[in-house]
């Protein structure tokens, strides 16, 4: 019983972390079609900003409550600057998007190899948040207890900001017919810039996040912007249940699968599992309703 | 002249450019060091023929290639490996890390044959399932890119896990003979480079009489506008398995002759970032050219290896601003500088402008 709980948990763990890397994605992939490869760099450039906080700041509690507004800001404005001076020329071009972004994404890393050194740093936790928790039925590390919470913040924040605000209403709008939103007064350039603001500003919380559960490199967001990616298609684009489900449900099977083979081969049957289901709902979970074919 | 000169002449010129540079000139040229470097970039050549055939023609962005390539290194690798440990021997890493025995799986490719037939079955037959499952299903565009780049994230990961089996992080390495030929042999060499060149242009005049048949219309049309070609009573998916699985057999070809030359295979040269970086060589040499994609191969890796020889870190921000600069301002690569040159569009080549759908 206990090793089933703990499995849970360790599946929800993962599913959170997977969960912030692919919200961002899933926003300016489901608004734009944008392939942003660089989303796992913005998340390193958080992690980093974490780092650069903690220096300045000194307290490891504070400087977290201060890096992850920072971190927002940084991913944010990374995100902005791409989508002003390349993205904005490409965007009926989505595949050849994913090849720029990753030619930025080789940039990023080369960068902060230069600039923080290759070897990796820390960011220390604060105290609270380095030990375990008891639940009752188990104990937990509350450092992922922490980030299982901020993710659900996150989607629970976007959510309301989608559903309530005008901003929302217009990215919604964006999202279902580009068209129809220009032709009601919409102006879906100044939308997309937000979106992207948005999306890539979540990557930033994202590392910051990271930084409690492992040290910080600049191949931090290559390790997770595949299966980031593979959240976001199994989860279908534009909206964020699809996500939330595939990523707790991604993680959880890969937790599965870690606890009764290895990571490795848990890694393809994941991989394997997301093919199959493919089959059956070719474009995710939830999909937009179009009288399209296919 | 005979009339295939007349309407073909610059291709057939091509051929003989490619011909006497790689058999005459480089030979002639290079010392043995430089020759099996460039042996190396020949081999990556083959993969860009083949993602030049799916990503060019098919509009297949395929991120995956390395697994393929590695796939066919690999086989060769094994094979090598117990052909060095002699009959019934076992490789000198599994004595160090596992237990010592041959696994079931590694035994088959004792036999040249099979590994000669495996090194192009394999690859096709991931390919296909890989392929029919995900395009019968109309998944296509980015949601491919996505799959086949799992493809190699799980792929290179896999190889990591099972380092008693496949020698983890440091791969396969430290060959002495290639079937039966002393890989430390000059002439041996020489030998493996002329054999690379030659499986090389055997690949280009295979693309050039695709892309010359009906076949090559088809997958050119089903790239423009799939839908059409459905409505003509085609099947597309059938269509882009077909040139997926060309691409993935070149691209295990590729990766059987690299071991040979290079000396060693690991899942560094298998993963996501190689799988990759095979695509920017293409995008350079004009993705849906004949020669454009293996020039741009070579000339990538020629530049990747004399840039980090002097600049380590620069290459890294130097195949930044490539993939940048190439895919955002040059989609058609140097085939676009000279069609501004020569103010002439080359219609038959020209990927059509992709529409945005819902379905992307």
């Amino acid at each position: 019983m206990d090793a089933l709980f703990a499995q849970l948990f360790a599946g929800l763990s993962l599913g959170s972390v997977l969960l912030l890397a692919a919200l961002g994605l899933a926003l300016t992939f489901g608004q734009m079609g944008v392939i942003n490869m660089a989303h796992g760099e913005f998340m390193m450039a958080g992690a980093y900003t974490a780092f650069v906080v903690q220096s300045v700041v000194g307290d490891a509690g504070l400087s977290l409550f201060v890096s992850l507004p920072a971190g927002f800001l940084v991913g944010g404005a990374l995100g902005v600057l791409l989508e002003a001076t390349l993205l904005r020329r490409m965007y009926h071009r989505p595949l050849d998007t994913l090849l720029v972004t990753w030619g930025v994404a080789l940039i990023l890393q080369q960068l902060a190899r230069d600039i923080f050194g290759a070897p990796n740093v820390e960011v220390r936790a604060p105290g609270w948040l380095s030990g375990n928790v008891d639940l009752g039925l188990l104990q937990v590390s509350s450092a992922r207890l922490f980030i299982i919470v901020l993710s659900v913040a996150a989607v629970v924040g976007l959510g309301v900001l989608l559903k309530t605000s005008p901003l929302g209403r217009r990215i919604r709008g964006t999202v279902q017919s580009r068209d129809l939103a220009e032709t009601v007064g919409v102006s879906t350039r100044a939308t997309d810039r937000m979106t992207f603001f948005i999306g890539s500003g979540l990557a930033g919380v994202a590392g910051v996040a990271l930084t409690l559960l492992g040290s910080t490199g600049p191949t931090l967001g290559t390790n997770y912007i595949v299966d980031a990616f593979l959240v976001v298609v199994a989860g279908g684009i534009g909206q964020i249940k699809g996500c939330v489900i595939a990523a707790f449900g991604l993680g959880t099977l890969q937790a599965a699968f870690e606890y009764s083979t290895t990571a490795s081969l848990a890694k393809v049957a994941v991989l394997v599992v997301v093919v199959v289901f493919l089959q059956a709902r070719p474009q995710g979970i939830f999909s937009v309703k179009t009288r399209s074919l296919v | 002249m005979t009339p295939i000169v007349r309407r073909h002449g610059a291709t057939l010129a091509g051929f003989a450019a490619v011909a006497v540079a790689l058999f005459a000139v480089a030979p002639s040229v290079l010392s043995t060091f430089r020759l099996s470097l460039l042996g190396q970039f020949v081999c990556f050549a083959m993969v860009a023929v083949g993602i030049g055939l799916a990503w060019g023609r098919g509009g297949m962005l395929t991120l995956g290639q390395g697994v393929y390539f590695g796939l066919g290194a690999y086989v060769m690798a094994m094979h090598m490996k117990l052909d060095d440990a002699g009959p019934g021997g076992v490789p000198d890493f599994m004595q160090l890390y596992g237990n010592g025995e041959v696994p079931l799986w590694w035994e088959p490719f004792r036999s040249p044959v099979i590994t000669l037939v495996a090194v192009a079955a394999i690859p096709a037959a991931v390919a296909f399932v890989l392929g029919w499952a995900i395009f019968r299903r109309g998944v296509r565009g980015a949601y491919f890119a996505i799959l086949s780049q799992a493809l190699a994230a799980a792929f290179a990961i896999l190889l990591i896990g099972q380092q008693a089996t496949t020698g983890g992080t440091n791969g396969l390495n430290g060959f002495r003979s290639f079937f039966g030929y002393d890989l430390f042999d000059p002439v041996n060499k020489r030998m493996l480079f002329f054999i690379a060149s030659g499986a090389l242009l055997l690949m280009l005049l295979a693309a050039w009489q695709l892309y010359r048949s009906r076949y090559g219309e088809l997958l050119v049309a089903v790239r423009d506008q799939e839908q059409r070609v459905r409505f003509l009573g085609y099947d597309p998916a059938l269509v882009k398995t077909v040139a997926y699985v060309i691409a993935a057999v070149m691209a295990g070809i590729g990766g059987a002759l690299f071991v040979p030359i290079a000396g060693i295979v690991s899942p560094d040269d298998v993963g996501v970032v190689p799988s990759i970086g095979f695509l920017i060589g293409v995008a350079i040499g004009g993705r849906a050219t004949l020669f454009g994609p293996a020039l741009g191969a070579l000339i990538v890796a020629w530049a990747e290896t004399s840039l980090s020889e002097s600049f380590p870190s620069m290459w890294t921000y130097f195949q930044g601003v490539l993939f940048v600069v190439v895919v955002a301002f040059l989609p058609r690569g140097f085939a676009s500088v000279s069609a501004l040159w020569r103010r002439r569009p080359t219609p038959a080549t020209e990927p059509a402008p992709q529409r945005q759908e819902a379905t992307v």
